[in-house]
């Protein structure tokens, strides 16, 4: 009896988000550690870490984006298709318009905006199911991208590239090559932008009324209806934020790859939503944590990398792993939850 | 008869019957400005010799086959867990390479079939439905939302379909393999119309005379309250999953014989949005509970009318989806239950003020 109590407390005085957090952070830290063990190589230097962050930039901002209109009990399909047409769009703008690098940044806030305002309005205001109207969106903005330019192509912008090109030293965090050189490590400015959007929207969420709010509608709408909360137009910001930040991935996305092609950001959206769950985010909502998307994000990769350094080459060994490290995040947060309902009982 | 405006808007084949006049109004248009007809059928001789019909609606019934039986499947998953199965394109790819599999015996060009054609379907179905099983698993024991239990395998699934067949792409060998996604000689009409035909038989036969129906719609409307009437919401969700895998082993079935061949990563690519569109324009609630089979299975022809409606008007395969897009949300719009309020509320505001006048 005494070590059912016991276990109870445990339960129930941690909330559903530190659990889950504690849980992605854990996995993600033995798995780095496992690879750095046994790998060895490339994984001992920082470096490898940073071009993890530089490789997954524009996932983790599509992610937190996810996050949030997770938390809220929406759920958004569209960031991967809204994520190509930018840029597509961009790519057009620039190599082919004239257009300047500021101007191709607006366009990018523009499209997903507009994305927002609409799919927000027709989830929000309509109340129409958010699978079906980001489903139609996602393939609105795959189709435009087609109508936009068939073919891929590399933009060519002298400003673009040198800004394309510019890299970011992280002091402290280099190594020396083989020959005895040392080299810095460096990030992209893209990471940069990730980060700060982390950061801001972490403390968005954590202490502001809306944050809270996205929580309150996701939780239960009925009760946030009744707290006075105004869900139609909360539903409505949660879908705003997610695609205007999935504006700015493409952005990021862009800056990265430096071409416009319909085949850009394929899957992507499966990514965002695995790498949120992964990061203790509940479908149903009201429960997780942008710190724990990032550290989604990161696990996500972090496997990937593990598999293809572990000689694994055969492309269907990534879709595998990333499947069943979903399946074992599911079955372990279902196990939690039942766990949880059963000691409040 | 009076003209009941109030209970045509409530009818939930309002949509899919819309959808279709408006279609039929579109190519109509599109015939007398350019001279071609839509509507005709006529005897041609295929490849392979054989007078056959053809024609756009030809074309409709056969390419939409595959979509109607996975409608059927859909629609139950859809009623009772209140979610969608997004797997069902990367399940069909698995199923597809495990009858390719056991048909060539991991040969990838044979000379002859390694098995009867008859135990490659039936692989496929024991595949498809371990694939529902899983994803029932995880739905039903588990308790994960069905969209993102589902994500599992469309992750993974064209990876494990590439892994069973050791990424090689085998051929049939036996031209009767084709006769199940083309024509049999001397029958004029496409199989897959039959195939499909019988799969909406049953699953009608299995409407009427079990309680699948009943129980899929107690679980999907509540489930606490199902239970405490000796319902197992646990099974009947189970159940409903591996009813699509077998739909999905079917839709595998036409899939491979068209081409005899497969193509793991575009094999049945988006067929699960265009699935779950059906079970959407047959104004099925997407969150479970009552559903209206039939509206699914015409919402399938619809989409397909769709497709072929907008190839005719030239436009590219790649383009297509910007367009679907578009119909879609304004298919959406209309049937959402805030936008039938207000026309409901417009059409009884009328009847008012006419009552009205009728007094004074």
């Amino acid at each position: 009896m005494g070590a059912e109590q016991k276990k109870a407390s445990i339960f129930t005085k941690v909330s559903d988000t530190n659990i889950l957090l504690t849980i992605t952070i854990t996995v993600f830290l033995l798995m780095y550690i496992g690879a750095i063990l046994i790998q060895g190589g490339a994984f001992t230097k920082p470096q490898m870490f940073f071009n993890i962050l530089n490789a997954n930039a524009a996932l983790i901002i599509t992610s937190v984006g996810m996050s949030i209109v997770m938390i809220c009990g929406g759920i958004d399909i569209s960031v991967g298709g809204v994520v190509a047409l930018v840029s597509m769009c961009c790519a057009v703008h620039l190599d082919q318009h004239g257009g300047s690098v500021f101007t191709s940044i607006l366009i990018a806030l523009g499209i997903g905006l507009a994305f927002g305002i609409v799919q927000g309005y027709l989830v929000a205001y309509l109340d129409i199911q958010p699978f079906i109207v980001s489903l139609a969106g996602m393939f609105f903005a795959r189709g435009m991208t087609t109508i936009v330019n068939t073919a891929p192509f590399n933009v060519e912008h002298e400003k673009f590239k040198e800004l394309m090109e510019t890299r970011i030293i992280v002091p402290g965090m280099g190594s020396t090559t083989r020959k005895g050189v040392y080299v810095d490590a460096t990030v992209e400015p893209g990471v940069i932008v990730a980060i700060l959007l982390v950061i801001i929207l972490f403390v968005v969420l954590r202490w502001t009324k809306t944050g809270r709010s996205f929580y309150a509608v996701g939780g239960n709408r009925q009760s946030a209806l009744m707290l006075g909360i105004n869900v139609k137009r909360t539903r409505f910001i949660s879908h705003l934020i997610c695609s205007t930040l999935a504006g700015i991935a493409g952005y990021v996305y862009f800056l990265h790859v430096g071409s416009g092609s319909a085949s850009h950001a394929m899957g992507m959206e499966m990514n965002a939503i695995a790498s949120s769950i992964i990061g203790g985010t509940l479908l149903s909502g009201g429960v997780g944590n942008i710190i724990g998307t990032l550290f989604g994000v990161l696990s996500l990769s972090t496997i990937q990398n593990i598999v293809s350094n572990a000689g694994l080459g055969q492309a269907w060994w990534t879709g595998i792993t990333i499947a069943s490290m979903l399946c074992i995040f599911l079955v372990i947060q279902s196990v939690v939850m039942t766990q949880k309902k059963r000691a409040l009982k | 008869m009076k003209f009941d405006l109030k209970k045509l808007l409530s009818n939930q084949l309002l949509i899919p019957f819309a959808a279709i006049i408006i279609l039929c109004l579109v190519n109509l248009g599109y015939d007398i400005v350019n001279g071609a007809s839509f509507f005709s059928i006529e005897v041609t001789t295929n490849n392979s010799g054989n007078s056959v019909f053809s024609g756009p609606l030809i074309t409709i019934l056969d390419y939409g086959s595959e979509l109607a039986i996975l409608a059927i499947g859909m629609t139950l998953v859809t009623a009772a867990s209140g979610g969608q199965d997004i797997s069902v394109g990367a399940t069909i790819a698995i199923a597809g390479s495990a009858m390719l599999r056991v048909l060539c015996g991991g040969n990838t060009r044979p000379d002859a079939l390694a098995a009867p054609i008859i135990v490659g379907f039936l692989a496929a179905c024991i595949v498809g439905i371990l694939c529902g099983a899983f994803n029932g698993l995880l739905v039903a024991v588990f308790r994960i939302q069905p969209m993102i239990a589902t994500l599992i395998l469309f992750t993974a699934g064209r990876s494990i379909a590439a892994w069973i067949n050791n990424n090689e792409l085998p051929i049939v060998p036996d031209p009767k393999f084709a006769y199940f996604g083309g024509f049999i000689p001397g029958v004029p009409i496409p199989t897959t119309v039959f195939i499909a035909a019988g799969c909406i038989i049953l699953a009608a036969l299995a409407l009427k005379f079990t309680n699948l129906g009943l129980y899929t719609q107690a679980v999907g409307i509540n489930e606490s309250s199902s239970r405490l009437n000796g319902i197992n919401p646990t099974a009947i969700k189970f159940i409903s999953f591996m009813i699509l895998g077998l739909c999905v082993a079917v839709a595998a079935l036409i899939k491979v014989s068209r081409l005899s061949t497969i193509n793991y990563s575009v094999i049945a690519k988006d067929i699960e949005m265009d699935a779950i569109l059906a079970v959407a324009l047959g104004g099925n609630a997407l969150s479970g509970g009552k559903f209206n089979m039939w509206a699914s299975i015409m919402g399938a022809y619809i989409i397909q009318f769709l497709t072929t409606t907008l190839y005719r008007f030239k436009v590219d395969s790649a383009a297509l989806p910007a367009y679907k897009a578009i119909v879609v949300i304004i298919l959406v719009v209309f049937s959402s239950p805030v936008v039938r309020q207000k026309m409901q509320q417009r059409s009884s505001m009328r009847e008012a003020a006419a009552a009205k006048r009728e007094v004074a």
